[in-house]
């Protein structure tokens, strides 16, 4: 069959590239504007060529808050990831007990963040929140605005909290597709209950787990308000996190330039993570589809 | 390997079970002899699988006991009865090559990794897959899978009984035929006590020594594919077994003589008294058609060849009945009767079969 050509078409498509435009591209090209200009005010500016991401890429609080959010996001889903596979293994798989168990989990994912962290902020509080006062009374020398310890692991259980049954629910929905009969296969194999993890329920979980790893890790690598709420990056700048720190350059601080670099190369480095599940993930379909 | 004793044995996957109805295994009492092929055949949906399960331990009976030799094992989990099941689809562990497949139950006993080798070599060959040992399980065709499925059965040798659940279903009719022989073979050469649940009357027939017939969550005959063909014990073995099935007439039983609607038909045997829902049964293998007017009138509606003999639909009283005709013989074409041959004739009271007098009860 021959395609008719006709040049008309593209109008049909403008609309898209409109909308996309104002959405995506010219917000993001303002930003790679800024990134290569400099300005002493009254909306004078001149370029600067590279000189801006040079600057960020040689500078320490860079580096310190990229170290910091790796860091973060990697605990995250050492804790989230395991133990949400954990508490899926153990909700009922049927009966009364499952609306429950599913309505009480997805709590905590309709929370709004500035809430979350309003939340755990006051909670925290040594003179008035249940968690601070409590563990001060008993004598455990607990302050999360003053000790950075603390503070982390105050933002770590806050995130625990906030996201593990996202994991969770999603690793449920795996268990459930899994044919009762590999169960009963296994029983007459006489293979242990964590040989039928391993060999039955971990494989059929595998590509939920890998879109829980993804969402877990995006979420926690751009995570913003709720360390903001909590703890507004310190004590110091101890929990001050890519995001945290890339507002208080761009607005607090109005560097626009560096701030502008900042965040393309803050861009650069989600795109290729993104990237890289990607591929792992097309990857194990194409194996999973032979 | 061990007798497989069920007494009372009773299930219902309901938690109050009230009526019989409620029960989708009704009260059973069968002992499965050390060392005997079984088939299990029945109708979808008469109990055949749930009485499996029973046996394996993947469901606890509602009621009734069942014995392994000498030892109750009704609670005991299926770990411990050291069973082998084959189920209807492939279950096959998807991150395991063919091989771990294979050795699978083997290693979760901690057998010695030499035998474990070897066995799995001789289980390969069996279902012809030894080129693909090494091959990762996942994307292999549904009847590989299968034939895994029923190697990973075979593996352990010391099984108390091998059970199959339908396992050919998704093979091809080539392969099945194949397979089919090697279990019989395997059954020859190691005298495993096995069952196998099927819902295909060749494949029943052609696999055991004796077939147990259910229907409707009951037992209702255990017997050799000859005595099946013979004397169905119930109407429904008669029309379940054979191609095509047995022929029912409603019919008044006297003496030696049996009456369809006005017509006398001679039964070769004496009967007592017989009560309730009266009917003869006759196999299409012994009617005879003729047009001499010596029998019940009937006229014809349908002949299908099937190659070494045909297949004449009659209708005798507003019944449609199946008869075998021999290609050799003629098909009257008009004034049509029906007759039966005595001792193909078997009286039926409310379904179950009417002992003839003097014969010994079985």
């Amino acid at each position: 069959m021959n395609k008719t050509v006709n040049h008309n078409a593209w109008f049909m498509v403008l609309p898209v590239v409109i909308l996309v435009a104002f959405s995506a591209i010219i917000p993001l090209m303002t930003v790679v504007n800024y990134s290569v200009q400099d300005t002493f005010g009254r909306n004078q500016f001149f370029p600067v060529g590279l000189e801006w991401f040079k600057e960020i890429l040689y500078s320490d609080r860079l580096w310190g808050s990229f170290q910091r959010q790796l860091i973060f996001s990697a605990i995250i889903l050492a804790i989230q990831i395991p133990l949400g596979i954990i508490i899926a293994l153990n909700m009922p798989k049927k009966g009364f007990w499952v609306p429950v168990c599913l309505v009480l989990m997805s709590l905590p994912l309709l929370i709004p963040w500035n809430v979350v962290g309003t939340i755990w902020q006051i909670f925290g509080r040594v003179d008035i929140g249940l968690l601070g006062y409590t563990l001060s009374n008993l004598g455990i020398d607990y302050n999360y605005t003053q000790d950075t310890l603390d503070a982390w692991i105050t933002l770590i259980i806050m995130d625990v909290w906030h996201w593990t049954s996202l994991v969770a629910l999603l690793a449920y929905a795996g268990l459930k597709s899994i044919p009762g009969a590999y169960y009963q296969a296994a029983k007459i194999d006489q293979a242990s209950r964590w040989k039928v993890f391993r060999h039955i329920e971990l494989p059929k979980m595998q590509g939920v787990l890998m879109i829980a790893i993804l969402l877990r890790f995006m979420d926690s690598f751009m995570i913003y308000t709720e360390p903001f709420v909590v703890t507004g990056g310190g004590p110091g700048s101890s929990t001050n996190f890519l995001s945290i720190d890339l507002v208080n350059m761009a607005i607090n601080q109005f560097n626009l330039g560096p701030a502008a670099a900042y965040s393309i190369m803050y861009y650069l480095v989600i795109l290729l993570i993104c990237y890289v599940f990607y591929t792992v993930m097309t990857n194990i379909d194409e194996r999973n589809g032979v | 390997m061990a007798q497989i004793t069920l007494s009372n044995l009773a299930h219902s996957y309901l938690s109050n079970p009230g009526s019989e109805d409620d029960y989708a295994l009704k009260q059973l009492d069968h002992v499965w002899n050390d060392g005997e092929a079984y088939a299990l055949l029945g109708a979808s949906g008469c109990g055949k699988s749930t009485l499996l399960n029973a046996i394996s331990g993947l469901l606890v009976p509602s009621r009734g006991r069942i014995l392994f030799d000498d030892r109750d094992v009704t609670n005991a989990p299926t770990t411990e009865r050291n069973i082998a099941q084959v189920f209807q689809f492939p279950v096959i562990y998807d991150t395991m090559t063919v091989h771990e497949n294979l050795a699978f139950p083997l290693r979760n006993r901690g057998d010695d990794p030499g035998y474990v080798a070897k066995r799995v070599q001789d289980i390969a060959r069996m279902i012809g897959m030894e080129s693909q040992l090494t091959r990762r399980a996942r994307g292999l065709t549904a009847d590989a899978k299968q034939k895994i499925s029923l190697g990973r059965g075979m593996v352990r040798e010391d099984v108390n009984a091998l059970l199959f659940d339908e396992p050919l279903t998704v093979i091809d009719p080539h392969m099945k035929w194949e397979l089919r022989t090697q279990l019989k073979s395997l059954h020859h050469e190691f005298g495993h006590t096995m069952i196998y649940v099927t819902h295909d009357q060749t494949e029943a027939l052609t696999f055991a020594d004796k077939v147990v017939v259910m229907h409707d969550g009951r037992v209702v005959q255990v017997g050799t594919p000859e005595e099946l063909f013979r004397r169905p014990e119930h109407t429904f073995v008669g029309y379940f077994i054979g191609s095509p099935g047995m022929n029912f007439l409603e019919a008044t039983v006297n003496g030696t003589m049996a009456k369809v609607a006005d017509h006398e038909v001679f039964l070769g045997k004496g009967y007592g008294p017989v009560n309730g829902k009266v009917e003869i049964g006759v196999r299409p293998e012994f009617m005879r058609l003729s047009d001499d007017g010596n029998g019940i009138p009937a006229r014809i509606r349908r002949v299908e060849d099937v190659g070494h003999h045909r297949i004449v639909r009659v209708e005798v009283e507003n019944k449609l009945l199946n008869a075998i005709v021999a290609e050799e013989n003629p098909i009257p074409s008009e004034n049509a009767v029906v007759r039966f041959e005595p001792t193909g004739i078997i009286v039926y009271s409310d379904n179950w079969r009417v002992v003839p007098n003097g014969e010994a009860a079985a």
